[in-house]
């Protein structure tokens, strides 16, 4: 048994998941900054300095909040929804490669937890169940807001997920791995993958947002139609984890667009800078990151610019729009490799 | 049918065109627009540290004044109360007692002298129809209460205070325009 490589993988899992929940947490920071300055606001800035103290504030409050089970809710069921939320968004993040190998006293330590063979399917596979937590939190809720909340949901993302899956299946075509690790190590350099698949990166970037149920596809929690979507009868920390859960959401959807269609943690001009291969290792985590916060304020950036949709405007949007076009990228992509590139 | 104003627009109900229909160039345009708004000066003032400057003539919580010898100038005429638009003022007058002299410069003073700051709308009209210069509005803000009550301000909160460093400041509001207009009272008691 190699004792060192289980400690490092522990050790690593803890980080992640640690960092995973601050950027979540801080992103509630985010999102409220960001709405507030395109509003031509300040946002939070009362709790410490620049309101940095927010999140925490908001998260105690959370805890503090009397916690409400309705009589006519399936106990069960009511508390297993948020659980199922939180856990599969906690989940995804076991197959990102954050970073490079990093080497200490002679052993390579892989900055990935688990390179599956499959690991964009993984992805795929999370993301599906979290749609249970969805459903049956409004389902034992009882209420006929949060059900029509999960029957939307539902069927959202089971739509956008057909989309979505075509889009990757377009991607492999390309990449010829499922390796998320892989994909990554292709992707060297300014070899990244939107420059090949630029309509798959967009469709599957619509598809994220619906995926994360973020606006303008935030039907499923419209506070102006359906009191509050699926979470109409949720409160203190079980509300707080479909919202967190949210967050972690976007992180880990940020994380895959940044790792499959971005390069992942590679930046341009990497080989020429001769720096050791540890500090390059670092360097390109933190260049990852700073995809994944891009991306993360860009969905904040459309979240507080677009309207939400309507709900036939989202399934035209979704079967008329998407999934033909994913499709038609499929084809496009098999073509070409089939005709001028014969690997 | 004449058009009352020029602002209205024909609407239409035309089929869209291939770029409106795929959303992208008007999701970019509004992206744009929220990304300017990101990046602009916001005219936020942040209160308990910054507050907005008052204007001078600001119209606030009422100061019965006093002379400069500290006698209450007010003499119960009764004529804000008659001006007050809005019914907020209400007074008993007294007779001045030998010996008062010192407390109040006219013969006949103020026993009570009651402002329904609920009811009060700070038009400033008590202070134009003040014959002895006693009521000014200052730019003093009325503090909030729990209840109705407190709202009634009686003679303890509304005259200045006796200690001359800590006389409420009306010079603001004696505007050149102010001072000019009062020229022409015909009992201008006040020098």
């Amino acid at each position: 048994m190699d004792w060192t490589l289980y400690i490092y993988k522990t050790i690593f899992l803890f980080i992640i998941l640690l960092v995973t929940l601050v950027v979540a947490m801080y992103s509630t920071y985010g999102e409220r900054k960001v709405a507030a300055f395109m509003q031509d606001r300040r946002g939070p800035n009362r709790a410490g300095p620049f309101g940095l103290l927010q999140p925490l504030a908001d998260g105690v409050k959370m805890f503090m909040k009397e916690e409400i089970i309705p009589l006519s809710a399936n106990r069960v069921l009511f508390i297993l929804g948020p659980a199922i939320a939180m856990t599969t968004a906690l989940l995804t993040g076991v197959v990102i490669p954050w970073g490079g190998t990093l080497t200490i006293g002679g052993r390579e330590f892989s900055m990935q937890i688990a390179d599956l063979n499959i690991g964009i399917l993984y992805v795929f596979a999370m993301v599906s169940i979290g749609v249970y937590g969805i459903m049956i939190g409004g389902w034992a809720s009882n209420n006929k807001y949060a059900l029509y909340g999960s029957i939307r949901a539902a069927s959202q993302m089971i739509s956008y997920e057909l989309a979505m899956g075509m889009a990757i299946v377009a991607l492999v075509v390309t990449t010829g791995s499922l390796s998320l690790h892989e994909i990554v190590q292709q992707q060297h350099g300014m070899h990244w993958n939107v420059f090949y698949q630029p309509l798959g990166f967009l469709l599957f970037l619509t598809c994220a947002f619906a995926e994360t149920n973020r606006a303008p596809f935030d039907l499923p929690e419209c506070e102006t139609e359906l009191v509050g979507g699926y979470h109409t009868e949720y409160s203190s920390m079980k509300l707080g984890f479909y919202l967190f859960a949210e967050y972690i959401n976007m992180f880990i959807s940020s994380a895959v667009i940044a790792t499959v269609y971005f390069g992942g943690y590679n930046m341009p001009f990497i080989d020429q800078l001769g720096l050791s291969p540890n500090a390059l290792t670092l360097l390109g985590t933190a260049f990852f990151f700073m995809k994944i916060f891009f991306f993360i304020f860009l969905f904040m950036w459309v979240r507080w610019t677009l309207p939400r949709f309507r709900y036939d405007q989202l399934m035209n949007l979704g079967w008329k729009g998407l999934i033909p076009l994913a499709m038609f990228n499929i084809v496009a992509t098999g073509v070409y490799y089939y005709f001028f590139e014969l690997t | 049918m004449q058009q009352l104003t020029n602002r209205s627009k024909v609407v239409s109900d035309k089929k869209m065109t291939f770029l409106e229909k795929i959303y992208l160039p008007a999701i970019v345009k509004g992206m744009a627009i929220t990304l300017k708004h990101f990046f602009k000066k916001k005219s936020t003032i942040s209160y308990p540290e910054q507050t907005r400057p008052f204007s001078e003539i600001y119209r606030g919580q009422h100061v019965l004044k006093r002379d400069d010898l500290g006698r209450e100038r007010c003499t119960a005429c009764g004529l804000c109360a008659v001006a007050c638009p809005a019914e907020a003022i209400t007074m008993i007058s007294a007779e001045r007692k030998p010996g008062e002299e010192n407390l109040y410069r006219e013969e006949k003073y103020a026993a009570t002298y009651e402002i329904n700051m609920l009811r009060c709308i700070f038009c400033g009209d008590c202070e134009e129809a003040c014959p002895k210069e006693a009521i000014f509005l200052t730019d003093r803000i009325v503090a909030s209460e729990y209840k109705r009550e407190p709202f009634v301000y009686g003679k303890d909160r509304l005259v200045e205070p006796l200690d001359p460093t800590k006389r409420i400041d009306i010079s603001k509001r004696q505007t050149e325009s102010v001072l000019k207009f009062k020229e022409n009272k015909r009992f201008a008691h006040n020098k």
